[in-house]
C-alpha cells in the first residue's frame, strides 16, 4: 500500500462548484504531478465542511489546515510553498470558521466539544466512496438491527431515544414507526422527505452530498422496523449534486449486497429509488409529496387517514425528513440511552442549522437541542459581522418566526420554543444586523407564500394574494392606519381555516414580527 | 432573414426529436405514475413541454391530455412556451432579497426589457425568478443556466449576462 505524506480533501459540494472547486481539484493534481509529488500527496474529494459564501475551500491534512477562496491560479503557490517547502500560504488561510463539533456550555462555563452526529462524516469521508463510509462504522447499525434486535427491538429503541421528525412538525420517529407497524397490510413503503424548500435552508442538500449512504443505512433501518421492503427518496429537482451522489451510493450498495434481496443473509429485501421533484414547496407537505410521487399535481389531502395507515398508493407509508433519517444509524448503533446524552430531556439529539445573513461565518453546524440563539451565533457563527449589534433573526425559514434580542437567550428545541410561539422549523436562521429592514423581510416572506401556494384551498389561494397587496403597501410607503390589523386578521382567518400547513403558517413570521418590532412597522404606517 | 432560417432550422430539430421522446414513452407505457418523470425527461429533450409532446405522453400513459397539462402547470419546472437559448434567474429568498435581489431583478427586467417569465424577441434570454438555491452565504445570488453568480450588484448585471450568446 503506497502510504502519503499529506492529504487534500477538497470540498465539493453545491457552492463549492459553483465557486470552480472542480477547477482549483485539476489545477492542484495537474501542479502536484509537475512538481513530482504524486506519490506523495493525495487530493480527495469530500462533501461540505460546512463553510459557506467562502468559495473553494480545501483542507490540508495532517495539519488539519483551511485554506478558502482558493482559485485554480494559487495551485502552484499552495503546492510549492506549503507542499514541497512546508510554508503554509498565509494570505489563503482561513482564521474563522463555523466551529465544527457539538459545543456544550459546562456548568463552570467552559465549552466543551463533543463529536457530531448528524455531520459525523461530513467533510471527512469521500461520500462517492462506499469503503469510506463503511469503515467508518456504516451499516453497522443495520446489522445490529438484524442479528441483536427484531423490528419490536428497533421500534423500542427509537422510542427510547426519544427522536422527533427533523422536517419541522417534531412527531415522535419511534411512534410514527409503530404506528405503520401495526398498520394491515403486507405492502408498505418508506418515504425519504428531501424536497427541501424552506427559504435559507440547505442542510438536507448539504447531508446528501456529505454523506448519502448514512441516509440509505436510516430508510434500510426503518423498512426493516416497519415491515417496508421499497423505499423512495423525493427530492428537489433541482439539488443535481445531491441526486447524483446518492444514485451513486445506491448503486454501490446494490452491488455491495446491501440493498436488494436477502440482505446479509437476514431474509430481509429492502430497495431505494430517487425520484425528482419538480418544483412546488407544498410538496413538502407528506400528503402532497405523496401526490406528488404518484405522478399528480401535489394537492395535500384530507387527514386522517394519516400516512402511516392510507398513503403511497393507499398504503401504510412513514414519511421521514432526511436529518431524522440521518439520525438513525447512529441511534441503532450506540443505543438510546447514548443518544440520550445528548440535547435535553424533553428533546434529545442534536440539530443541524445553516446559518446565514450578517454573520462572521456562515454556515452548516451541528449543536445540541437546547442551546441558546446566543451561542449559535457567537460562539458557532463566530458573532455578528463587522462588529456590528444583533437585531434579530428569522429563524425556521419563511415558515418561521422571527425573534428579537429578548429571545437570545432561550433554549433551542421543538418543545421549549413552542412557549414562546416560536418554532425551530427547518433549521433556517437568518441573521440581521441593526441595518436590517424588517418590513422588507416580512415582503420577501409573504410574497414567497403567495408564488409557493398551490391553488387548492380558498382561504390560502386569495389570503396569500390579500398579504402580499397589504405588504406591498406599507413597504411603498402607502399603508394606512388599521393595514397592520387587516394583515394579522387575514392571516389569522388562513391559520384556522386553510386545508394544510402552508396557509396555516404566515401568521407565524407576521405575529413575531409584530410582537419584537412593533415600533418599526408601525413606524411605516403614515395614516 | 437569418431570423427566419433560425426559426425553420429549430422547427426541424424539434421534429428530429420525436422518436426520441416516443421510446421515452415506451419505457413508460400505461404507467401514469410516472407522468412526472416522463415530463422531467421531455422537457430535458425539447427545453419546453410543446402540445404535441403533452399529447403524446398522455397517449402513452394512459392519462388525459387534461391530467397532463394540469401537472404542467402547477410545478414550476415545467414550461409550455419556449425557453431562451439562456435562462436567468435571480434568488428572490429571504437572504438574498434582504441584500437587494430585488433591485437586481429590476434591472434585469428594464435592460432585456422583459418581464419575469419573459423571453427576449431574439430567444437569446429567458428571465425567471427562483426562491432560494440555498446559496444564501453568497447572496444576492443569480443563475444563468447552470452557473451561480454570487453576490450580484445591478450595475454588474449586465456584463455578466452579456458573456452568454
Amino acid at each position: 500500500m503506497n502510504l502519503v505524506r499529506n492529504h487534500l480533501l477538497i470540498s465539493i459540494d453545491a457552492g463549492t462548484i459553483m465557486a470552480g472547486a472542480r477547477a482549483v481539484e485539476k489545477a492542484l493534481v495537474e501542479e502536484i504531478d509537475r512538481q513530482g509529488l504524486s506519490g506523495e500527496i493525495a487530493v480527495l474529494e469530500t462533501g461540505s465542511i460546512g463553510v459557506t459564501g467562502q468559495g473553494v475551500v480545501i483542507v490540508v491534512y495532517p495539519e488539519g489546515l483551511y485554506y478558502a477562496n482558493v482559485t485554480p491560479q494559487d495551485a502552484h503557490e499552495l503546492v510549492e510553498e506549503h507542499l514541497l517547502k512546508g510554508r503554509p500560504v498565509k494570505r489563503l488561510m482561513m482564521t474563522e470558521m463555523p466551529k465544527q463539533h457539538v459545543i456544550r456550555k459546562e456548568r463552570t462555563g467552559l465549552l466543551k466539544e463533543q463529536p457530531r452526529i448528524v455531520l459525523r462524516n461530513s467533510g471527512i469521508i469521500d461520500p462517492e466512496n462506499i469503503d469510506e463510509y463503511i469503515a467508518e462504522s456504516g451499516y453497522e447499525a443495520i446489522e445490529r438491527a438484524f442479528t441483536k434486535l427484531s423490528p419490536a427491538g428497533v421500534i423500542q429503541e427509537m422510542k427510547d431515544s426519544g427522536l422527533m421528525g427533523r422536517g419541522g412538525a417534531a412527531f415522535t420517529t419511534g411512534m410514527k414507526w409503530d404506528f405503520a407497524s401495526k398498520a394491515p397490510g403486507d405492502v408498505k413503503y418508506i418515504i425519504c422527505n428531501a424536497d427541501e424548500g424552506e427559504p435559507g435552508t440547505f442542510k438536507d442538500r448539504l447531508i446528501l452530498e456529505g454523506d448519502p449512504h448514512k441516509l440509505i443505512e436510516g430508510m434500510m433501518i426503518a423498512g426493516y422496523a416497519v415491515g417496508a421492503t421499497k423505499g423512495f427518496v423525493y427530492i428537489r429537482g433541482e439539488y443535481a449534486l445531491s441526486i447524483e451522489r446518492l444514485e451513486k451510493a445506491i448503486a454501490q450498495a446494490r452491488q455491495y449486497g446491501i440493498l436488494g434481496d436477502n440482505i446479509l443473509e437476514s431474509g430481509f429485501s429492502f430497495d431505494v429509488e430517487v425520484m425528482k421533484g419538480a418544483g412546488a414547496y407544498v410538496c413538502g407537505e407528506e400528503t402532497a409529496l405523496i401526490e406528488s410521487l404518484e405522478g399528480k399535481r401535489g394537492h395535500p389531502r384530507n387527514k386522517p387517514p394519516y400516512p402511516v395507515t392510507e398513503g403511497l398508493w393507499g398504503k401504510p407509508t412513514v414519511v421521514n425528513n432526511v436529518e431524522t433519517l440521518a439520525n438513525v444509524p447512529e441511534i441503532i448503533r450506540n443505543g438510546a440511552a447514548w443518544y440520550r446524552g445528548y440535547g435535553t430531556d424533553k428533546c434529545p439529539g442534536t440539530k443541524v442549522y445553516t446559518i446565514i445573513g450578517n454573520v462572521a461565518t456562515p454556515g452548516l453546524i451541528e449543536a445540541e437541542m437546547g442551546t441558546t440563539l446566543r451561542d449559535i451565533i457567537y460562539e458557532y457563527a463566530g458573532g455578528i459581522k463587522d462588529g456590528k449589534k444583533f437585531k434579530g433573526a428569522l429563524v425556521g425559514g419563511a415558515a418561521g418566526a422571527f425573534m428579537g434580542p429578548e429571545m437570545l437567550d432561550a433554549q433551542m428545541d421543538f418543545v421549549n420554543l413552542r412557549e414562546y410561539a416560536a418554532v425551530l422549523g427547518s433549521g433556517a436562521i437568518l441573521v440581521m444586523d441593526d441595518s436590517a429592514d424588517i418590513v422588507g423581510m416580512l415582503k420577501s416572506v409573504l410574497h414567497f407564500f403567495k408564488h409557493e401556494s398551490c391553488g387548492h384551498c380558498v382561504p390560502c389561494r386569495l389570503g396569500t394574494s390579500q398579504l402580499v397587496k397589504i405588504i406591498d403597501k406599507i413597504a411603498d410607503g402607502k399603508g394606512k392606519n388599521g393595514d397592520i390589523e387587516k394583515l394579522v386578521k387575514v392571516s389569522e382567518v388562513m391559520r384556522d381555516t386553510s386545508f394544510c400547513p402552508l396557509g396555516q403558517s404566515p401568521i407565524l413570521p407576521i405575529s413575531s414580527s409584530l410582537k419584537f418590532f412593533k415600533d418599526e412597522i408601525f413606524g411605516r404606517v403614515t395614516g | 432573414m437569418s431570423q427566419e432560417k433560425q426559426c425553420h432550422c429549430a422547427e426541424i430539430q424539434e421534429e428530429e426529436l420525436y422518436p426520441r421522446l416516443e421510446e421515452v414513452i415506451k419505457e413508460h407505457k400505461g404507467k401514469g405514475e410516472d407522468l412526472i418523470m416522463v415530463l422531467h425527461k421531455a422537457q430535458n429533450l425539447f427545453g419546453y413541454l410543446p402540445r404535441k409532446a403533452q399529447e403524446l405522453v398522455a397517449e402513452g400513459l394512459n392519462v388525459s391530455l387534461n391530467e397532463v397539462y394540469g401537472v404542467i402547470t402547477f410545478y414550476n419546472f415545467f414550461s409550455t412556451v419556449p425557453q431562451g437559448r439562456n435562462s436567468v434567474k435571480i434568488c428572490l429568498g429571504t437572504a438574498c432579497y434582504v441584500r437587494g435581489s430585488q433591485e437586481v431583478l429590476d434591472k434585469a427586467q428594464k435592460e432585456l426589457g422583459i418581464k419575469v417569465g419573459g423571453t427576449t424577441e431574439d430567444r437569446r434570454y429567458s428571465l425567471d425568478v427562483v426562491r432560494c438555491i440555498g446559496a444564501c452565504g453568497l447572496a444576492p445570488a443569480m443563475l444563468v443556466n447552470d452557473d451561480v453568480y454570487g453576490r450580484v450588484k445591478s450595475p454588474h448585471l449586465l456584463d455578466i449576462i452579456e458573456k452568454y450568446e
